[in-house]
């Protein structure tokens, strides 16, 4: 056993194998990853080891949920310990931040990454929403295009959107984007999340006026630039 | 901080368990994680995620509770010696269900290789997170697991189930 042991511990690991759990937990960036994939892809002793891997990852899942949760009694103690604390104001900005990072600290690499599966569905539903909607305007137009003949008027006939209403668009992150850059960027972009998560998809919606459509394309061409997006589309 | 507590203490009472290996410990240890949440609010820069944070905090309280319990050492040997009064692996073995006997050698191993593999299966934690949880290298964080998985397979080979790695 002992000799064993010595013989185990003598033996070096190469880095991929050393990666091996954290690509099975999905923790590793875009470059790791596809190394890894590529070496499992050839060497069937690393796609062997893998297998265990996957069997030891789903057992401490197993082992840690069946641990349970803890009594009120830890929350009666927590509460009662501070509500004997002195009484503090945080700051706005504090109170802001620490709300977002929240958001993004509850959502797991495996939930982020159902999300971006979810959210390419939800992508090519919005996209047949948005054709039938067209399709059934085109019709619209073309009969108001033929009463406008009769109008003095040579102004083009147009359609209120909510002028007022500051512009929105669906957001998906990279999976590899950190809560501070999130931040970051809905601090330039003076952005807000007022809708998230639903398909792996954030609605921001973009300072407090209503934007020309020039402007409005120019800054989702910005936002669709940004290293941590993968894909902005306008929304109302 | 109700939205932040009813959020993460299980996940924190699971990983402070995992260490201390008292319930009751364990679920004093939350409060005071939380108690520190609440006092430090406004140290938090965002710079990691909130589940790292609460996670390195854990941890600091976990092992603070272990130096202060004279029965329970953070070496091998100690945490080996507590774990052999149930199940031997051999009884395991005889059961025949690599999933229990996986479970069981998941919890022998000593407290260092339990948490890190926790951090990294269960918690789902990156290389660089690890290292800031624990307060480590990230090349010790990849080694530490790596030793730690070896430490597993030495059991289960121990108990009698062999699974084709080393």
């Amino acid at each position: 056993m002992m000799a064993m042991s010595k013989k185990m511990l003598d033996q070096e690991p190469s880095e991929i194998e050393m990666l091996l759990p954290f690509h099975a937990a999905g923790t590793l960036n875009a470059r790791d990853t596809r190394r890894v994939d590529e070496a499992l892809a050839s060497d069937p002793e690393l796609a062997r080891q893998y297998a265990v891997i996957r069997e030891e990852y789903a057992e401490t899942i197993h082992l840690n949920e069946s641990l349970g949760a803890p009594s009120a009694r830890a929350m009666h103690k927590l509460f009662a310990a501070i509500d004997g604390e002195p009484v503090r104001k945080p700051s706005l900005s504090t109170g802001l931040s620490a709300r977002v990072a929240e958001f993004f600290s509850r959502l797991s690499p495996r939930t982020l990454a159902w999300s971006a599966s979810l959210g390419a569905v939800a992508l090519l539903l919005q996209a047949g929403v948005i054709g039938a909607v067209l399709v059934k305007n085109q019709t619209a137009s073309f009969q108001t295009a033929s009463l406008s003949i009769k109008e003095p008027s040579s102004a083009p006939f147009t359609r209120d959107l909510g002028a007022s209403v500051p512009p929105r668009a669906l957001v998906r992150f990279t999976p590899e984007a950190r809560m501070s850059d999130i931040t970051a960027l809905l601090d330039n972009y003076q952005a807000s999340i007022v809708d998230g998560a639903k398909g792996g998809m954030f609605r921001l919606q973009f300072g407090s006026r209503a934007l020309g459509k020039d402007e409005v394309a120019s800054l989702l061409s910005k936002l669709q630039g940004e290293k941590i997006v993968n894909l902005a589309v306008p929304t109302p | 901080m109700q939205v932040l507590y009813g959020r993460h203490h299980v996940r924190v009472f699971r990983f402070g368990l995992r260490l201390v290996r008292d319930e009751q410990v364990a679920e004093d240890l939350i409060s005071e994680v939380f108690l520190d949440v609440w006092r430090q609010a406004g140290k938090f820069e965002g710079r990691s995620a909130v589940t790292t944070w609460l996670l390195a905090i854990t941890r600091f309280k976990a092992l603070s509770a272990l130096r202060r319990r004279k029965d329970v050492g953070l070496d091998d040997e100690t945490a080996n010696a507590i774990e052999d009064t149930s199940d031997d692996p051999e009884v395991v073995a005889q059961k025949k269900d690599t999933s229990v006997a996986l479970r069981k050698c998941l919890t022998s191993l000593s407290p260092e290789h339990r948490e890190i593999v926790d951090l990294v299966y269960y918690h789902e934690k990156s290389v660089e997170e690890v290292a800031e949880i624990v307060g480590i290298p990230e090349n010790t964080v990849k080694t530490r697991l790596f030793y730690a998985r070896k430490k597993l397979a030495e059991l289960l080979k121990a108990a009698g189930i062999e699974r084709g790695w080393p």
